[in-house]
C-alpha cells in the first residue's frame, strides 16, 4: 500500500491538517490460548496533526487496550492478531508501521514520538530520585550527545512549563502533591516534543479543580507547541470540552466518530446518545437524566449482530442479525456511526436523526 | 428506560470452554507433569523397594564384580551385592531424609520469617539476628560433628540437623516479602474490618507468600537430599543404612571407576540427576500455578512459538492476520 491513496481524502475541515496516526483494522486478543477474549475488533482511526483526538465509553470497552495496542506497550497476555498502526513522520518520509517496527527502531521512536502520561501516573515517578533525575533520564537516554548542563536546563523549562517552580528539580516525588507529580509527569512527557501525547486518564485521581488546571495547562501547552492529543476518558462532558474529534467505543468497537460538537448536538448512535443523557447539561432546558440501563456485554459472549442491541431502546429484530458497519449516517460527510438505524432504509428516531 | 433484560439472549461466540480443562491448567504445563510423574515414581520405589528388592542388599554372593545380566540388573559389586537391591532399599532414606529436613525447615522458615516480617519492632530485631546466626552455621561440618558424637546417627538425624540449619535462607526471604504485603491495601482493608492479626496472616498473606514458600520448600528438599547423599557418600553418616550415596561411597571406596564397574555408581547418579531434575521441573510449574494472574495465560511455551509470540513487557507480539488479504483493506475514514 502506499501513501499517496490515503493522502488525498475529501477536502472537508479535518483534511486541511496532515495525517500522524492512522489505526487500521487493529485487532487485539486477551490470551494466548484457543479461547483469547476479542478485546478489539477491527478498530480504524486517524489522528491529524495538532488535533485533540478523544475516546470514550465505558470501563472496559477497550479505550486503553487501544492506545497501549497502537503503542506496542500492552502488557502479556495482549496480542495484536492484525491492522496496522502507521506513523507518518514529518516532512515527505513514507510511513512506518508501528507494529511492525524492528524492536530498536521502536524504542528510539518511543517518547520521541508518541508520549504517554498514565492512568495514575503519579504514581509512575521512582521514589528513590529526585525528580530532576528522572526527567534527565528520559532525554539523556534518546539524546545521548546532550550534556548534563543542557539536560538540566532543559528539566528547569519543562517543569516551569507545567507550572512548577525549577527549583523544585531537587525535590523527590514524595515532597511534592498529587497534582504536581502528575504535572512532572507530563513534563517528561513533552521533554522531546513528541508529535503525539497520548493522555490515559490523566486526571481521573485528581479533585476537580486540579483537573480543570491540568487540562487548561495541556490544551495551552499544545497550542504552543503543537503535538496532537489522543485523549482517554470516561468523562464525556470533559472530553466534549477539550476534544475537536470523539470516537466512541463499545464493546471493543468504535460505534460513532465525528466532531465534538457533532457528537454533543447530534449524537447519532443510540449509546452516543445514552453516554450524553448520563450527565447534565449546564445550560439550556432542563432534561432527565436517563443513563443507560444494563452494563457492557461479555467480551466472551457477545449478542449476535450488534452489541449494543441488548441496551439499546431502539432495537429491530434485524439488530439480531446484522452486525453493523461504521459508515456515514445517510447523506452527513465527515463522520461515521455503525448504526442500523442510519442505513437509509428505516426511520432514524428523533433524538437520533435531528 | 428500556426495559430488555440485558444478555437475555445472547449468542455465544465460539465453542464454549470447558471448565475442567481451566481448574486443571496447572496439569497442562508439561515441564510439571514431568517433574511430578519422577517424583511419583520415586516415591513409590520408596514405598515398596525393601519389599520388591529381588535380594538382601547387604547379602554376600560370590557372584563378585558381575555386570549387568538377567540375575543382577544392573550387576554386582566386589562383594556380590546385588546394585539394583541397594537402589531400590535407598530410596526411602533419601526420600524421606528429604521429606522432613524440607518440612521442617519450611515450617521454621515461615514461623520466623512471617511472625519477623509482621510483628515488627523488637521481635522483628531479635528474629532477623536469629534466622542470620542460622544463615551463617555451616550445615556439613555441624552434620559431621554431631554424627561423630552419636554414633548411631540414621537417616533421621541428619534430617533434623540439616532442617534445623537451613531455614535461614528462606526466613530472611519470607520476612522481606511479609514486609512489603502488610503495607498494601487490601490488608489495611482486613485490619479496617476488623480482622484479627492471626487472620489477617493465615488468610490474607499466607496465601500471597506460596510461591515464594512453595519452591523455597522445594529448594530445601533438594539441598536436603543432596546434603545427605553427599555425607553418605564421605563415609560420616552410618555406612549400613542404604541409601544412594552409600552405594557412592562404596564404589569410590573400591576404585570402581578403575575397575571399570560403571554399573556401580552409573545407575545411583543417574538416580540423583533424575530426582534433583523432578524437583527443578516442578518449581517451574509451582509459579504459575498460584499465581492465578499467571495461570490466566496457561499456555504451552511450544505452541506460542509455533504461532510466533514471544511475549515481553514493552513489546507487545504482533501475530500476522490469517483474514483473507481483502479484510484488511481500509475502511474509508473519515476526512
Amino acid at each position: 500500500m502506499t501513501a499517496d491513496i490515503l493522502s488525498s481524502p475529501p477536502a472537508t475541515a479535518r483534511s486541511g491538517r496532515a495525517l500522524i496516526l492512522e489505526i487500521r483494522d487493529l485487532h487485539v486478543d486477551y490470551g494466548y490460548g484457543a479461547d483469547p477474549v476479542h478485546a478489539l475488533r477491527g478498530i480504524s482511526l486517524t489522528l491529524r496533526e495538532g488535533e485533540v483526538l478523544g475516546i470514550a465509553g465505558e470501563s472496559g470497552c477497550g479505550k486503553s487496550t487501544l492506545v497501549y495496542a497502537a503503542t506496542r506497550l500492552l502488557p502479556p497476555p495482549g496480542l495484536i492478531t492484525g491492522g496496522e498502526v502507521r506513523y507518518h513522520p514529518p516532512g515527505d518520509a513514507d510511513p512506518v508501521d508501528i507494529l511492525r517496527l524492528p524492536e530498536a527502531e521502536l524504542r528510539a521512536s518511543r517518547w520521541q514520538d508518541t508520549a504517554i502520561v498514565f492512568q495514575g501516573a503519579m504514581n509512575s515517578l521512582n521514589p528513590v530520585y529526585r525528580v530532576g533525575r528522572q526527567l534527565t533520564d528520559a532525554i539523556a537516554a534518546h539524546r545521548p550527545r546532550s550534556t548534563r548542563a543542557e539536560r538540566e536546563a532543559r528539566a528547569r523549562e519543562l517543569l516551569t512549563m507545567v507550572g512548577i517552580a525549577p527549583d523544585r528539580i531537587r525535590a523527590f516525588p514524595h515532597q511534592l502533591s498529587g497534582g504536581m507529580r502528575q504535572r512532572v509527569m507530563i513534563a517528561m512527557a513533552l521533554a522531546l516534543e513528541p508529535r503525539v501525547l497520548i493522555l490515559d486518564e490523566p486526571t481521573t485521581a485528581l479533585d476537580v479543580v486540579m483537573q480543570r488546571q491540568i487540562l487548561e495547562q495541556i490544551m495551552d501547552l499544545r497550542d504552543r507547541l503543537g503535538f496532537a492529543v489522543v485523549f482517554i476518558t470516561h468523562d464525556v462532558s470533559l472530553l466534549i470540552e477539550v476534544a475537536d474529534h470523539i470516537a466512541i467505543m463499545y464493546a471493543g468497537e468504535i460505534v460513532e466518530e465525528a466532531g465534538a460538537d457533532d457528537i454533543y448536538r447530534r449524537p447519532r448512535h443510540p449509546y452516543s446518545a445514552g453516554l450524553l443523557q448520563s450527565f447534565p447539561p449546564l445550560h439550556g432546558p432542563r432534561r432527565p437524566l436517563a443513563g443507560i440501563p444494563g452494563s457492557p456485554p461479555d467480551l466472551q459472549a457477545l449478542p449476535s449482530g450488534c452489541p449494543f442491541r441488548t441496551r439499546c431502546p431502539h432495537t429491530m429484530p434485524e439488530c439480531a442479525q446484522v452486525h453493523p458497519r461504521l459508515a456515514p449516517p445517510g447523506a452527513e460527510r465527515g463522520r461515521r456511526v455503525a448504526c442500523l438505524l442510519h442505513d437509509g432504509s428505516h426511520e432514524v428516531p428523533g433524538a437520533l436523526g435531528a | 428506560m428500556s426495559a430488555l433484560p440485558v444478555g437475555a439472549d445472547t449468542v455465544v461466540a465460539g465453542e464454549p470452554v470447558a471448565a475442567t480443562r481451566r481448574r486443571l491448567v496447572f496439569l497442562r504445563n508439561a515441564k510439571c507433569i514431568t517433574g511430578l510423574a519422577i517424583l511419583a515414581g520415586f516415591a513409590v520405589l520408596a514405598v515398596v523397594g525393601p519389599w520388591i528388592a529381588p535380594y538382601d542388599p547387604s547379602a554376600i554372593s560370590r557372584d563378585v564384580l558381575r555386570p549387568p545380566s538377567g540375575a543382577h540388573w544392573l550387576g554386582t559389586t566386589h562383594a556380590g551385592q546385588d546394585v539394583f537391591s541397594q537402589l531400590l532399599v535407598g530410596t526411602r532414606g533419601v526420600l524421606v531424609v528429604g521429606l522432613v529436613a524440607g518440612v521442617g525447615a519450611t515450617v521454621l522458615a515461615v514461623l520466623v520469617g512471617v511472625s519477623a516480617g509482621f510483628l515488627g519492632g523488637l521481635a522483628d530485631e531479635v528474629l532477623s539476628a536469629l534466622s542470620n546466626i542460622f544463615l551463617v552455621i555451616p550445615a556439613l561440618p555441624l552434620i559431621i560433628l554431631i554424627t561423630g558424637q552419636l554414633p548411631e546417627a540414621g537417616g533421621f538425624t541428619v534430617a533434623v540437623v540439616l532442617a534445623a540449619t537451613s531455614w535461614g535462607w528462606g526466613a530472611r526471604v519470607l520476612r522481606a516479602q511479609t514486609l512489603s504485603l502488610r503495607r498494601r491495601d487490601f490488608v489495611e482493608a482486613a485490619r479496617a474490618n476488623g480482622e484479627s492479626t492471626w487472620r489477617i496472616v493465615w488468610f490474607e498473606t499466607l496465601p500471597n507468600l506460596t510461591a515464594v514458600i512453595a519452591s523455597s520448600f522445594v529448594g530445601t528438599v533438594t539441598f536436603a537430599i543432596l546434603s545427605q547423599i553427599t555425607l553418605a557418600f564421605i563415609g560420616v553418616t552410618s555406612i549400613s543404612d542404604w541409601n544412594w550415596g552409600t552405594v557412592l561411597f562404596w564404589a569410590q571406596s573400591n576404585q570402581a571407576l578403575a575397575r571399570g564397574a560403571w554399573w556401580w555408581f552409573v545407575p545411583a547418579g543417574l538416580c540423583i540427576a533424575l530426582l534433583g531434575t523432578a524437583f527443578t521441573l516442578i518449581n517451574f510449574g509451582i509459579d504459575e500455578f498460584v499465581n492465578p494472574r499467571l495461570r490466566s495465560v496457561g499456555v504451552s511455551a511450544r505452541s506460542m512459538r509455533k504461532r510466533g509470540i514471544a511475549p515481553r513487557i514493552g513489546f507487545t507480539p504482533v501475530v500476522a492476520p490469517a483474514r483473507p488479504a481483502a479484510a484488511s483493506k481500509v475502511e474509508e475514514t473519515v476526512s
